[in-house]
């Protein structure tokens, strides 16, 4: 009964933060700031996972390859696929709910219980639609940006990992890469993200607001929003999949 | 002229506030007074519209703010001014954005205006020259004051203060009652404070509420709460040994 609740919730704040909102140059200029807050504070993670993300994919590829029937720029195309399909969107997704996820529920949770939320209600002011909605925007505008320097940084991860060791050549990795690439993969990852990226600033927004008590409960509701950002994350790739791909 | 009027209020079992009415004047400094748990605190949410009450309404010069839609409710906000226990002030703004923010929410005034404005009320709470500093790095009495500035830049009609002494030394919060009651008068505000603090109902109560179970108990001026014979009122405001013995060289 709570869960259902809990989506009623959900559903009615999404609502208000979709309302429109009082003042657009104020909304504009949070929409920036978030950007650089929640995006390209991120960036660093994401390039140093991405880069060794790429490298073991390639190594594991290669490490497993016993049969002389496949060809070396397997290992190219399979770093490019997985990498593209799954690890980029989704692997970087999670780690962002990790990262950006604690961030915004400690963030409004903090101020829900400072009472910094209260003030802006008695103001006047559409509390849900000012905190969450530049969120929202900075996400779904940044967050495939991010994706897609995690894939160029996935492959040229996997590439030097791959010609260093000397598992395959220049050429062989390059032909991997190219193989078989369908533009529609990229339109699926980044779909794919920009639902992710909802799903981050929206549940984890959710948790930070309605927290009630003190810091205790700030480090709770933190908790919460990854947790629950990440199965959400999950449960949707799923169904993306399904009626994406198949 | 703010008036309450049989206000219910209940969380499940609990029930905080019985049929509970009363009127706070305007250009007058009204203070609710009782005990922690009486319904003090739920009363102030109920009327700013934090929270919804049961049954009864509340209304802002004869406005039933139960009954506005949420346009309404907006514009009726515009006019209130909240200082609330720990200040919240916006904690990533400076003191000039955390005036200067209802201005750029809901006015057209230039940047230069609200600069204007925000300088004005930080001269009005003796701050001048402290624009750029940010919360943090304020102490509590200089946060609360900063909390009345950002209260008063819209020139509001109500100002509520919920326990504006809480945590400050005596000669802080004695600086703290001056100033809203200086400010109420100067704007013909019509202010209420939530206080357990009984110099402020000495030093700034034109009218006192005494809230207990979460009804009216009693209600009267400073000078009636000294002669006072109900019990409650006497356990309350003579919990003290000093004000035991005042009491008794007063007598």
């Amino acid at each position: 009964m709570s869960y259902i609740e809990s989506v009623g919730k959900y559903v009615g704040m999404i609502r208000q933060v979709f309302s429109k909102p009082e003042r657009l140059k104020v909304y504009y200029t949070r929409t920036l700031t978030e950007i650089e807050t929640i995006g390209i504070n991120s960036a660093g993670i994401v390039a140093i996972l991405s880069v060794f993300m790429g490298a073991v994919i390639s190594l594991q590829t290669a490490s497993n390859m016993d049969s002389p029937l496949l060809p070396k720029y397997t290992i190219g195309y399979i770093t490019r696929s997985s990498t593209i399909l799954e690890f980029s969107p989704t692997i970087i997704s999670l780690i962002l709910a990790g990262k950006v996820g604690s961030n915004i529920a400690s963030e409004i949770g903090t101020m829900r219980v400072t009472e910094q939320i209260d003030a802006l209600d008695i103001m006047g002011v559409n509390s849900l639609s000012f905190l969450v909605l530049p969120k929202v925007i900075a996400a779904i505008f940044f967050f495939p940006f991010l994706i897609i320097c995690s894939m160029g940084l996935s492959i040229i991860g996997g590439y030097y990992a791959v010609t260093l060791s000397e598992l395959a050549s220049h050429e062989e990795f390059v032909y991997g890469i190219r193989a078989f690439f369908k533009v529609s993969d990229i339109t699926y990852a980044l779909v794919k993200t920009c639902v992710f990226a909802f799903v981050i600033v929206t549940v984890s927004s959710y948790f930070g607001y309605f927290t009630k008590g003190g810091a205790l409960d700030v480090g709770k509701s933190s908790t919460q929003a990854v947790v629950w950002s990440s199965i959400v994350i999950l449960l949707t790739n799923f169904v993306l999949t399904q009626l994406i791909l198949m | 002229m703010i008036e309450v009027k049989n206000v219910n209020k209940s969380f499940g079992e609990n029930h905080v506030l019985h049929d509970f009415s009363a009127k706070f004047e305007e250009g007058q400094v009204n203070l609710i007074i009782g005990q922690s748990g009486q319904g003090k605190s739920v009363l102030t949410k109920c009327i700013v519209g934090l929270m919804e009450v049961d049954s009864g309404s509340v209304l802002y010069n004869g406005r039933d703010f139960s009954k506005m839609n949420r346009k309404e409710r907006k514009d009726i906000r515009k006019e209130i001014g909240m200082l609330f226990q720990g200040s919240a002030l916006f904690d990533s703004m400076s003191v000039e954005e955390n005036i200067m923010f209802p201005l750029k929410m809901f006015t057209n005034m230039s940047k230069k205006e609200m600069q204007e404005r925000a300088d004005f009320c930080l001269e009005r709470v003796n701050l001048s020259g402290r624009n750029k500093l940010l919360p943090a790095e304020l102490s509590g009495g200089m946060m609360k004051r900063v909390a009345i500035a950002r209260a008063i830049s819209m020139k509001p009609k109500y100002l509520f203060c919920d326990e504006p002494n809480s945590g400050l030394d005596p000669s802080t919060s004695i600086l703290i009652d001056n100033l809203i009651q200086e400010i109420t008068y100067e704007y013909g505000m019509t202010t209420v404070v939530i206080t357990h603090d009984m110099n402020s109902v000495i030093e700034i109560g034109d009218h006192i509420i005494f809230i207990h179970t979460g009804r009216n108990w009693w209600q009267g001026t400073k000078e009636e709460i000294i002669k006072t014979d109900n019990p409650e009122i006497i356990d309350f405001v003579y919990a003290s040994k000093f004000m035991k013995n005042l009491k008794g060289k007063l007598a």
